[in-house]
């Protein structure tokens, strides 16, 4: 794992007292709130229903068990003892007061962490893969470059007023775990036919009101000059980004109006004038930061068979085992989608006792998911049923990781501004609709999302079965839509027809699942069925 | 407007900065004002003869000024740059590291806080176009 170097930490350090600084100038009355906000939401201090929200940055994902603890120790101090893990995996405090803020932006600075850019109109926390240096069909570890370019956009100075928020995403697989087409600008690291290293660049994703898959915008970046092509995304947007509604700043509609072909082309000449800028990282510090991310000392000629002879504990490794690169290890999924629970939270109790399995286990690592689950990278195969018996009496041993359960939800009305409905009580409620656990394994793969406004934060367009909460005449109204993919095979779902309540809608998705049943080949997955099936069968269902 | 605040030894120009249209058209003038949305490449070709480019900033969230102020810092323009308008004090930082060297606030600003906000990062991540050492260069010598 990355550690800090002193100028690393003279950042973060001058960052908290800059913060400090700005709370002060506020509370003393010489800005108004119009504008602190901008300077808070850069710090990931965001007003909500009921107190100051905290986004607290996890880099990549990555965490070790130090960082974990103090995320503990903060809920408990600070909170009401427990934390939000998010779909960008990060971490969110809901229970703030203002005046901590500083205070807890200087603890989080003790072990290397900070809240820089996790929200407002910036450059925010760069997201990738949670399997990285350990996934068996990842082509390197994505997270050095994450990091580099971590350094590279914490205060741009060119870049710290955009137009509206960008979001960068690196993954280095085949496969995609991080909703990577979602993404501003989305980077896969590729090899070329002479076998080096560069990037497949996507440009112009993005959910909200108007969502739009990324398209590629370049085969292949050379990696030494990645740097100067975000730059170039950046200042193309920048310059041309409407700036009169807040609704049509973000880059996928400067993509969409320029068209692809133009934007391309604009990048293009704006990239080889960065080129001759020099600003670039050198290969000196792509070394240096790679450094930290070397593989840890895996042993060899572990036993690679697991026993099963538990039942629970073998239908917990089938569905949260995931194979790893080394032989005798395994990645391992933590569930935060506890039945009736609040999918992500976890106490501070359960962030410790996942601490101490990373600590013992895991090489020190943790990784959070865009699904809001917690994964242990590095676990001996031979330490799994040790692992899950501390998992499962911490509550943290479900076993439903992609299951129908397995529901991503933002954080609604329960707690958000923003909303116009709740989604915490739907999640729950398909939970407990379809909590059986033979039940969940007929029904296979199948990824619920959804967001309780307009905004998209819980994915609802990235879900098989998305819910869109909206406000219809003052009161909460679900919009159904169908056939969405955050993966590999990216796909934005469709609306079915008009909404429903609270009820209705759990009982429209179920009413969608049982005709799933009817229509699937053996084996078939309910996003597979409906794409070969198409949405009118499955209208005639919900609808009648 | 407030007092100004200004970063060069140079005597200030007392020239009115004229819009892009009509400066392009005069052939004799000096200084020139850019409001945000406006093309800085549009001065590129006739650089040679401004003394003066006021930025105008509508809306201090505004961040173009901070683009349009390194393209012509990028083109080798070394005259000044002046943002005019809602300029407040955590955006000179940043204004300054993109070659913005004199500053004509609508709202007077505690030089106090200016100076703090100016000296309280040591170091940068990246390259600007204020010539300050990039963390990485110190990191490698």
């Amino acid at each position: 794992m990355y550690k800090y170097d002193q100028y690393d930490q003279a950042m973060v350090d001058a960052r908290v007292e800059d913060f400090r600084d700005q709370v002060r100038r506020r509370i003393a009355g010489d800005m108004n709130d119009d504008q602190f906000k901008p300077l808070r939401l850069k710090n990931g201090l965001y007003l909500q229903l009921h107190a100051y929200m905290l986004r607290v940055a996890i880099p990549y994902g990555t965490l070790d068990s130090r960082q974990l603890r103090k995320l503990a120790e903060i809920a408990r101090k600070y909170d009401r003892g427990y934390g939000h893990f998010t779909t960008r995996q990060n971490l969110q405090y809901h229970w703030i007061k203002l005046e901590d803020a500083p205070d807890i932006l200087a603890e989080l600075a003790t072990v290397e962490m900070h809240a820089i850019q996790t929200s407002g109109e910036s450059i925010r926390n760069i997201s990738a893969d949670q399997y990285a240096g350990a996934a068996a069909d990842e082509i390197c570890d994505p997270r050095p470059w994450a990091e580099l370019l971590r350094q590279a956009t914490s205060f741009h100075p060119e870049f710290s007023y955009l137009p509206r928020k960008f979001k960068i995403c690196v993954i280095a697989a085949p496969a995609d775990r991080a909703a990577l087409r979602w993404h501003d600008c989305a980077l896969r690291i590729v090899r070329n036919e002479a076998g080096e290293e560069g990037f497949e660049v996507y440009a112009g994703g993005g959910m909200g009101r108007t969502p739009f898959i990324a398209y590629k915008i370049r085969d292949f970046c050379p990696a030494a000059q990645i740097f100067s092509y975000i730059q170039a995304i950046l200042r193309v947007w920048n310059l041309h980004a409407r700036r009169d509604n807040i609704h049509k700043q973000r880059m996928k509609i400067l993509v969409h109006d320029l068209g692809e072909e133009e934007f391309r082309r604009q990048v293009e000449e704006v990239f080889q004038h960065f080129l001759t800028l020099e600003t670039d990282f050198p290969q000196a510090e792509y070394d240096r930061i790679a450094a930290y991310f070397t593989p840890p000392p895996f042993e060899t000629g572990l036993p690679d068979d697991i026993d099963r002879s538990d039942p629970e504990f073998a239908l917990w490794v089938d569905h949260q085992v995931v194979a790893h690169k080394a032989p005798g290890y395994a990645i391992a999924n933590i569930s935060l989608k506890p039945i009736g629970g609040i999918g992500g939270d976890a106490t501070a109790e359960q962030m410790e006792v996942v601490a101490d399995l990373a600590e013992r286990y895991s090489f020190d690592e943790v990784r959070v998911t865009h699904a809001q689950n917690l994964v242990l990278p590095h676990v001996r195969k031979q330490d799994l049923y040790a692992v899950w018996q501390a998992l499962h009496e911490a509550g943290l041993a479900d076993a439903n990781l992609d299951l129908v359960t397995d529901v991503i939800a933002c954080p609604g009305l329960d707690y958000c501004t923003l909303a116009n409905a709740r989604s915490i009580p739907v999640a729950q409620k398909i939970q407990r609709r379809f909590a059986e656990m033979e039940r969940q394994l007929d029904l296979g793969e199948l990824k619920i999302k959804i967001s309780g406004c307009i905004n998209a934060c819980g994915h609802h367009h990235a879900g098989h079965i998305g819910i869109l909460g909206v406000d219809r005449k003052g009161t909460e109204n679900y919009q159904l839509l169908l056939g969405g993919s955050g993966a590999e095979d990216t796909t934005q779902a469709k609306i079915t027809g008009p909404g429903f309540d609270e009820d209705g809608v759990v009982d429209a998705v179920e009413r969608a699942i049982e005709r799933y049943r009817e229509l699937r080949d053996p084996g078939e997955r309910f996003i597979d069925t409906y794409r070969r099936v198409g949405l009118d069968a499955f209208k005639e269902a919900i609808y009648g | 407007m407030a007092e100004a605040l200004r970063f060069r030894n140079d005597d200030p120009i007392e020239e009115p900065a004229v819009t892009l249209d009509a400066f392009l058209d005069q052939a004799d003038a000096s200084a020139v004002r850019i409001e945000a949305g406006e093309d800085p490449r549009r001065l590129i070709p006739v650089l040679d003869r401004v003394k003066l480019v006021e930025l105008g900033i509508p809306r201090f969230r505004d961040g173009r000024c901070f683009t349009a102020a390194r393209i012509l810092r990028e083109a080798g323009y070394e005259g000044e740059i002046r943002a005019e308008g809602d300029v407040l004090v955590d955006l000179i930082f940043f204004m300054r590291r993109c070659g913005i060297d004199s500053f004509a606030p609508s709202a007077p600003l505690n030089r106090a806080d200016v100076d703090a906000c100016l000296s309280r990062y040591e170091h940068v991540y990246q390259h600007a176009a204020d010539g300050a050492v990039p963390i990485w260069k110190l990191r490698h010598g």
